[in-house]
């Protein structure tokens, strides 16, 4: 199995980690070619601006709705959210989203750095608690109804799923806790 | 759900934002307008100021935060995050930084220090701080104060990139020398770089800082960029190499794409092409003031 990172900025290098650790090879992927080597993606958090400019620069942009309206497993956490949304408010102007997911987001609708923040999560099938890491965190403000909520922060939700799309408003990848990427990874097993 | 448990200012959250920036482009922005331009660029946040380091050298005198009022204009103007300066042990200056939301504080070399002995005690503040280092010891001094994120100086304004290969590779290089050290000499490291002994024994153990590191003080184009992040480096700041060159959007943009792809020579070629003229420059030994050897 072999699983992309997008690498194209932010947080990929603990996505990377977190494959290793469940014994998966990863793949930095910042190119078309990085891409069409990976059987699923993982979008890191980072800054959604900069990432969608990059994204549309090395052509992944296009590549990557085609793939993924072709079943590809795609998970994408806080930027990664924003980036496979259906709309965002709040981003740049000129700021593409990927609609991969029917969901609407605001950009930073949990306020700037100062009020970041972590608090522990139910996530549907999770026994314990997970550790949520919200940092200038996206707000969900719709949900379309194709959409499964799989946590939710104060009645909002924070993750969802729609077929093989998997979205988080915080980040697994900063929690020291693999269960969300091996729960990825059994969907990518049986793709 | 509720709101039971939700903690902000942690260790975790003040360090993840860094993690965030990583692979990126910090630019340095005066106004409004330049941090849209930078926004637009794919800057991944923007450093607020008055005067970008090339200015502060030249106009001398003494260099303080911003105007509140100008970095709540540019906090306005865009959605990627904040950073704004306070000079070296200013805490009051960090304060007021900190309670108009900006959302990480440069502890810079940049600014004239306020105080010769001591930095600002960044545990005390929820926002997160980055600071300077020259070379190893500085850089773990910093991250005992609260440092989220360290940044090798290198000589800022200048727009050459030599001082800020210097800084780090002394930081990456004592790095590499401690981690092949055995434990007793480990309190030798420690004294020789007036560094605490945890944070000397952690680096050993790990074969890193315990904060990222990313480079400034210099960075003028793609293939600078490039260099540094081959060095080491996890992303980069550009101060005056962006807006003291003749085009600075699409050298602002060339810059993110050399950040990006900096191990991939021929994207560095094509984004290269026709950027126009990059910033002067100055030699080393024509310069009075060093700013990188403000701080202790």
């Amino acid at each position: 199995m072999k699983v992309g990172v997008l690498a194209l900025q932010g947080a990929f290098k603990l996505h990377v980690q977190a494959l290793k650790r469940l014994g998966v090879e990863a793949i930095e992927v910042r190119t078309l070619e990085n891409f069409e080597a990976s059987q699923a993606l993982i979008i890191p958090g980072g800054e959604s601006t900069t990432m969608s400019f990059l994204l549309e620069s090395s052509g992944i942009f296009e590549a990557l709705q085609e793939r993924s309206n072709n079943g590809m497993p795609i998970l994408g956490t806080c930027a990664g959210m924003i980036l496979l949304s259906s709309k965002i408010t709040d981003g740049r102007n000129d700021q593409k989203p990927l609609k991969l997911i029917d969901i609407e987001v605001r950009r930073n609708g949990y306020g700037r750095q100062i009020d970041s923040f972590e608090s522990d999560l139910m996530i549907k099938g999770f026994e314990n608690f997970f550790k949520g890491v919200f940092i200038r965190a996206p707000l969900v403000e719709s949900v379309g109804e194709n959409v499964d909520v799989l946590a939710e922060l104060n009645g909002q939700p924070i993750m969802c799923r729609q077929e093989s799309t998997i979205v988080t408003s915080f980040h697994p990848e900063l929690a020291d806790d693999d269960r969300i990427h091996a729960e990825f990874l059994e969907m990518v097993s049986n793709s | 759900m509720d709101e039971l448990n939700r903690d902000t200012g942690t260790r975790l959250v003040k360090r993840g934002l860094a993690e965030m920036l990583k692979g990126g482009v910090i630019m340095d922005v005066v106004d409004a307008d330049q941090a849209k331009i930078a926004e637009d660029a794919g800057a991944t946040a923007v450093m607020a100021l008055e005067r970008v380091p090339a200015d502060i050298r030249r106009d001398g005198g003494v260099a303080r935060m911003s105007d509140p009022e100008m970095i709540e204009e540019i906090k306005n103007a865009v959605t990627v995050p904040v950073m704004a300066k306070a000079r070296i042990g200013h805490f009051a200056e960090a304060q007021v930084l900190q309670s108009i939301g900006v959302d990480y504080i440069d502890e810079s070399e940049v600014l004239t220090p306020a105080d010769e002995a001591h930095h600002i005690d960044k545990w005390k503040f929820d926002a997160p701080f980055v600071c300077g280092a020259t070379n190893l010891g500085e850089a773990l001094r910093r991250i005992s104060e609260g440092a989220c994120l360290i940044r090798s100086k290198g000589e800022a304004g200048t727009g050459n990139i030599v001082e800020a290969v210097r800084h780090l590779r002394s930081i990456l290089g004592d790095i590499g020398r401690i981690s092949q050290a055995d434990s007793a000499e480990l309190f030798d490291w420690a004294k020789q770089l007036q560094a605490p002994l945890p944070l000397v024994q952690e680096v050993s153990e790990t074969g890193e800082l315990p904060v990222p590191i990313f480079c400034a003080g210099g960075i003028a184009t793609p293939a600078d960029a490039s260099l540094v992040m081959q060095l080491g480096a996890q992303a980069v700041f550009v101060g005056s190499g962006i807006f003291k060159s003749e085009d600075p959007a699409p050298r602002a943009r060339a810059i993110v794409e050399a950040t990006t792809n900096y191990l991939d020579p021929s994207i560095l070629a094509k984004v290269s092409r026709k950027l126009g003229e990059p910033m002067t420059g100055i030699e080393m030994d024509s310069i009075e003031t060093r700013l990188a050897e403000r701080g202790w």
